[in-house]
C-alpha cells in the first residue's frame, strides 16, 4: 500500500478519485432513469385508457368501442391465489425444515441448491414443465395448471426469504421457550414464526408481485379467454397475457387498452413491493 | 403467596408424567416440513424427467445435429435451433457488456461513495425495478425503445460504422440490439443487488487500512475492494447473464422474431425462450412440440451450469480468500 | 438437609471439545448453590446439562446421569420437555419473547403448556410478578411489550416467566452479568427471598456475589469439579490450593 502513496502525486490522485465519482454517479443515473421513464411513460398512456368500464367490462372485439378487461383483473387473481395457496405453504414450510431442524447436513445443501437454482430457471421453461405435467395430460388448458407454474416460481422466492429471516431470529428466545417446557414445534408455531412474520410476509409480498406479473409459463398454460371464468379447470385470462395480445395487435384501439392494463399491473406490482419494503424497514424497531 | 399451593390444573397440565395422552406431533412436524423441503428436490428432478423424456422425439432425429442446423421448418418437418442459440448468446452478450459495468459502478456508488442518506432510497429504486413485470419492459421496448434505439442509437452509427458488418443492414430498430439494450436495463438491478452485498461484506479493517496509509476513496476501492471481491462480483455478473438468457417477453417483443444468422446487430433475430413462447401453443404435430420442449431443455441445462457457477463463485468471496484477513 | 439432585460422572461434549470430565455433585433442596469458577471452564454446561438444554445446540452429547425425583434425567423413557418444565432456567442475556406483552410474558409456560382457563392464568401471573418482585412496577402496563422494561425489570420477567410453571429448581445462568449494580442487587435480593419456594443453582463469575447469597459454592476448573462446600467454609479456609489461588485471584 505504501507505494501508492510514494509513487504517485497527489493532485492528480486526487482528480483520478473525483472523476471516477462522477462515472459512478452518472452510471447510477443510466439505472434509474428507465425506472422512471418506464413508470411516467406507463402513467400518461395509461391512464387515458382507465374508465369504470374498463375494470367491470368484458373484452370487446375489433371495431366496437368500450369493453373492458375485468375478466383479465380477476383472472390475475385467481392464478395467484392458486399459486400462493399451493406455493406460500410449500415455501415456509420447507424453509422451517431447513432453518429449525437442520440448519448444517448434505440433505439440507442438497435443498438450498435446489432453491437456488430454481431461482435461476426460465419462467418459460418452468411453463413448459406445467404444460407437460398439468395441461397435456387432460388434453386441455387451464386456469389450474397455470396457477400451478406460477406457484412453482413463487416456492423458491417464499422459501429462499423464510429462510434467510428465521436465521435472523435470536436463538436465546428459541432457548427461552425451550427452557419453559415448550415442546419444539409448539416453539416454532408460538414463538418464532410470530417473532419472524413482518419478514415472512413481506417475502410472500415480493413472491405474489413477482408472479403476479409472469406472463410466459402463462401462455402455455392458462392461455386465456374472452369470458368471465366460471371454472378454474377452464382456460383463463390474465393481465400480462392480455397486455401481450393487445400489443401485439395492429389496432390502435386495442394498444390503448394494454397501456390501461400495464398502468394497472404496475400499480399492483409497485404497491405490492413498496408496502413489503415498508413492513420490513420497521422490523427492527419494535423487536430489538 | 403461596408457592406450593399449586392449582389442580397447573399439577396436572404440567407437571404429571402424563404418558397416556403423547401424541407423536414432535415428529409429525419434523416430518411434515421434511416433506416439503424433499418435494422441492422431487419437484426439481422431476421437472428435468419429464422435459428431457418428450424432448426424446426430437433427440433421437436429429442428434447432435439439432445445435448445429440453422433449417427451421416446420412445413418441412426440419428442426435446427442454432439460430435460437445464436441469437440468445449474442443478445445476452451485449447485455452483459452493458450492463456489466453499469451495475458494478451503481454498486460502488451505493456501498463505497455515495453519502448516507442517499443509499437507501437509491438501493430502494434500483429493487423496484427489478420488480417490474418483463411484459412491462417489453411493451415500452416494442413503442418506446425500438424507435428510439432506431433513430439515437443505429441511424448515426450505421452512418459512421455503416461499413462495419456488426452495424451493416437498415435501421429497422426490431432486432439484437433492442434487445440486447433492454435486457441490459433488465438486468442491471439484479446484478446491482448481488454486486452491492457482495461489496458490503468486504471487511472494514481491510478498506481502514488502505484509507489510514492515505490512499484515496478510489485507491481503496481500486486496491482493496475490487480485488477482493472480484470472483463475487464475477459470479453476480453470471446470474445476471442467466437471467438474460432466460427472458422471454420482453426479448420476444423486441428482437423482430427471425430465425437468420445475420452479422449484423441492426438485424431481427429470434431466441430459445422466444420462440418457444410464440411457437409453443401453435405446434403441430410431435416431433415440432418435441423440437421446442428440446429447446427448453437447452435453455434449462444452460441456466442450470451458469448458476452453479455464479453460487460457487459468489459463496467462495463469504467465505473469505484463502489467506487473506478475516474481520 | 434434603437431597434435590445429583449428578454422576457427569461429562459433556461440544464437539469434539471435551468440557465437563465427569462432575459427581449434589444439589440440595431449598438452597442456593453458587457455581464459580473461571471463563470456560464448564460452569455454564454444568447447568445447562441439569435440565437437558445442553443438547438443543448441535454437535453436543452428554453422558453420565443426573438424578432427580428419584429418576435419571437421561433416561432414554424421559421427555426433556417434561424435566424442563420441573427443572426452570434464567439467562445470562434477559430474554423476554419479543413480540408478546408482559402479562403473556409471564403466561406463556402455561399458555403454550395447554392452561387456558383465565382465573389460574391470571392468578399465576400476578403471583409470579410479586415473587418476582415485580409486580409493583408493572400492574398498570401488563399489556405493555417486554421489551419495554428496563434490563433489570426483563431479567426479573425473565425469572417470573420461569416461576410460573411452578418449577422444583431454578437454574440460572450469570443471571446478573449483563445488569448495572442496582439491578444487580435486586437480583440477590430476589434469590434469597426465593429459596424459601425453590431450590437454585446459580452460576457466577463474581465472587461477592457467590459469598453474599449462597449456601454452598462448587468451584469448577478445566471441566472438573474442584471443591464443593458451605459457601463461609470454602471461602474461609478452601481445602483445595487451586480454590485458595482462584480465591485470591492469583488467576483466573
Amino acid at each position: 500500500m505504501t507505494d501508492i502513496i510514494l509513487k504517485s502525486n497527489l493532485g492528480r490522485r486526487k482528480f483520478v478519485n473525483r472523476l471516477m465519482l462522477g462515472i459512478v454517479i452518472l452510471l447510477t443515473a443510466l439505472a434509474i432513469i428507465p425506472l422512471i421513464c418506464i413508470v411516467g411513460y406507463i402513467i400518461y398512456k395509461g391512464l387515458p385508457a382507465i374508465n369504470w368500464d374498463f375494470f367491470t367490462k368484458l373484452p370487446v372485439p375489433v371495431g366496437e368501442s368500450g369493453g373492458g378487461i375485468g375478466n383479465s383483473i380477476i383472472g390475475t387473481l385467481i392464478l395467484v391465489a392458486i399459486a400462493s395457496v399451493v406455493g406460500i405453504p410449500i415455501g415456509i414450510l420447507s424453509a422451517v425444515y431447513l432453518s429449525e431442524y437442520k440448519p448444517a447436513g448434505a440433505f439440507s445443501s442438497c435443498v438450498r441448491f435446489v432453491v437456488d437454482v430454481m431461482l435461476g430457471i426460465p419462467s418459460i421453461v418452468l411453463g413448459i414443465f406445467a404444460y407437460l405435467t398439468f395441461v397435456k395430460p387432460f388434453g386441455h388448458f387451464s386456469a389450474i395448471s397455470g396457477g400451478l407454474a406460477l406457484a412453482l416460481l413463487m416456492i423458491p422466492i417464499v422459501g429462499r426469504s423464510t429462510e434467510e429471516i428465521l436465521k435472523l431470529v435470536p436463538n436465546t428466545i428459541r432457548e427461552g421457550a425451550y427452557a419453559l417446557g415448550v415442546p419444539k414445534w409448539k416453539t416454532i408455531l408460538r414463538i418464532v414464526l410470530p417473532y419472524a412474520t413482518k419478514g415472512i410476509v413481506t417475502g410472500v409480498m415480493l413472491g405474489v408481485a413477482r408472479v403476479a406479473g409472469e406472463t410466459a409459463p402463462l401462455l402455455l398454460t392458462a392461455f386465456g379467454n374472452h369470458f368471465w371464468s366460471k371454472n378454474i379447470n377452464e382456460p383463463i385470462a390474465s393481465l400480462p397475457a392480455q397486455i401481450f395480445e393487445y400489443a401485439k395487435s395492429p389496432f390502435d384501439d386495442w394498444i390503448q387498452k394494454a397501456w390501461g392494463a400495464a398502468l394497472v399491473l404496475i400499480v399492483l406490482v409497485l404497491t405490492l413491493n413498496v408496502i413489503a419494503r415498508v413492513i420490513t424497514r420497521g422490523r427492527f424497531k419494535n423487536a430489538s | 403467596m403461596n408457592y406450593r399451593g399449586l392449582a389442580k390444573e397447573i399439577e396436572l397440565k404440567i407437571h404429571s408424567d402424563r404418558p397416556a395422552r403423547k401424541w407423536p406431533v414432535e415428529a409429525f412436524f419434523k416430518w411434515g416440513t421434511f416433506a416439503f423441503a424433499f418435494l422441492i428436490i422431487v419437484l426439481l428432478i422431476w421437472m428435468i424427467i419429464a422435459i428431457a423424456i418428450q424432448s426424446q422425439l426430437s433427440l433421437e432425429k436429429f442428434g447432435f445435429q439439432f445445435l448445429t442446423s440453422t433449417d427451421w421448418d416446420p412445413v418441412k418437418g426440419l428442426f435446427g435451433a442454432l439460430p435460437f442459440i445464436y441469437g440468445t448468446i449474442v443478445s445476452s452478450i451485449v447485455a452483459i457488456a452493458v450492463a456489466a459495468p453499469i451495475s458494478i459502478g451503481v454498486a460502488l456508488f451505493l456501498t463505497e461513495m455515495a453519502p448516507k442518506w442517499l443509499r437507501t432510497p437509491i438501493g430502494f429504486l434500483i429493487e423496484l425495478l427489478a420488480a417490474i413485470p418483463s411484459i412491462l419492459f417489453g411493451l415500452l421496448g416494442l413503442f418506446v425503445f425500438v424507435p428510439f434505439v432506431r433513430e439515437w442509437i443505429q441511424k448515426p452509427i450505421g452512418k459512421i460504422l455503416g461499413w462495419f458488418p456488426l452495424f451493416s443492414g437498415a435501421p429497422i430498430g426490431l432486432g439484437m440490439l433492442s434487445a440486447g439494450l433492454l435486457l441490459a436495463i433488465m438486468i442491471i438491478p439484479i446484478i446491482t443487488a448481488l454486486a452491492r452485498d457482495i461489496i458490503g461484506n468486504v471487511p472494514n479493517i481491510q478498506k481502514e487500512g488502505a484509507l489510514a496509509l492515505g490512499a484515496t476513496r478510489w485507491e481503496m476501492i481500486w486496491k482493496v475492494v475490487l480485488p477482493y471481491a472480484r470472483s463475487g462480483i464475477l459470479g453476480a455478473v453470471i446470474l445476471g447473464l442467466g437471467r438474460a438468457l432466460g427472458e422471454t417477453m420482453a426479448v420476444t417483443m423486441v428482437i423482430g422474431n427471425r430465425a437468420e444468422i445475420k452479422a449484423s446487430l441492426f438485424a431481427p433475430s429470434h431466441s430459445m425462450a422466444a420462440v418457444i413462447a410464440n411457437e409453443f401453443t401453435e405446434a403441430t404435430g410431435d416431433l415440432y412440440l418435441s423440437s421446442l420442449i428440446e429447446v427448453g431443455l437447452i435453455l434449462f441445462l444452460v441456466t442450470f451450469l451458469l448458476n452453479a457457477l455464479a453460487r460457487f463463485l459468489i459463496w467462495s468471496v463469504a467465505k473469505g480468500p484463502k489467506g487473506g484477513i478475516r474481520a | 438437609m434434603a437431597k434435590e439432585m445429583r449428578t454422576e460422572k457427569l461429562q459433556a461434549w461440544y464437539g469434539s471439545l471435551h468440557i465437563l470430565k465427569g462432575i459427581d455433585m449434589v444439589i440440595e433442596k431449598n438452597s442456593i448453590t453458587a457455581i464459580i469458577g473461571p471463563s470456560g471452564c464448564g460452569k455454564s454446561t454444568f447447568v445447562r446439562c441439569l435440565n437437558r438444554m445442553h443438547e438443543v445446540v448441535d454437535g453436543t452429547k452428554v453422558e453420565g446421569k443426573v438424578w432427580f425425583e428419584g429418576q435419571d434425567v437421561y433416561d432414554q423413557q424421559i421427555d426433556p420437555v417434561d424435566i424442563r418444565r420441573k427443572i426452570g432456567m434464567v439467562f445470562q442475556k434477559p430474554n423476554p419473547f419479543p413480540t408478546m406483552s408482559i402479562y403473556d410474558n409471564v403466561a406463556a409456560g402455561l399458555k403454550l403448556n395447554g392452561i387456558r382457563n383465565k382465573k389460574i392464568l391470571n392468578e399465576a401471573v400476578e403471583r409470579s410478578l410479586r415473587m418476582a418482585a415485580l409486580w409493583d412496577e408493572v400492574k398498570d402496563r401488563l399489556n405493555y411489550s417486554g421489551m419495554s422494561l428496563s434490563g433489570g425489570q426483563q431479567q426479573r420477567l425473565c425469572i417470573a416467566r420461569a416461576l410460573a410453571i411452578q418449577p422444583e429448581i431454578i437454574l440460572m445462568d450469570e443471571p446478573a452479568s449483563a445488569l448495572d449494580p442496582i439491578s444487580t442487587s435486586h437480583i440477590e435480593d430476589l434469590v434469597v427471598e426465593l429459596k424459601n419456594e425453590v431450590t437454585i443453582v446459580i452460576v457466577t463469575h463474581n465472587m461477592q456475589q457467590a459469598a453474599r447469597i449462597a449456601d454452598t459454592t462448587a468451584f469448577f476448573l478445566n471441566g472438573n469439579l474442584v471443591e464443593h462446600d458451605k459457601t463461609d467454609k470454602m471461602f474461609m479456609s478452601p481445602c483445595d490450593k487451586r480454590t485458595e489461588d482462584y480465591l485470591t485471584g492469583r488467576f483466573g
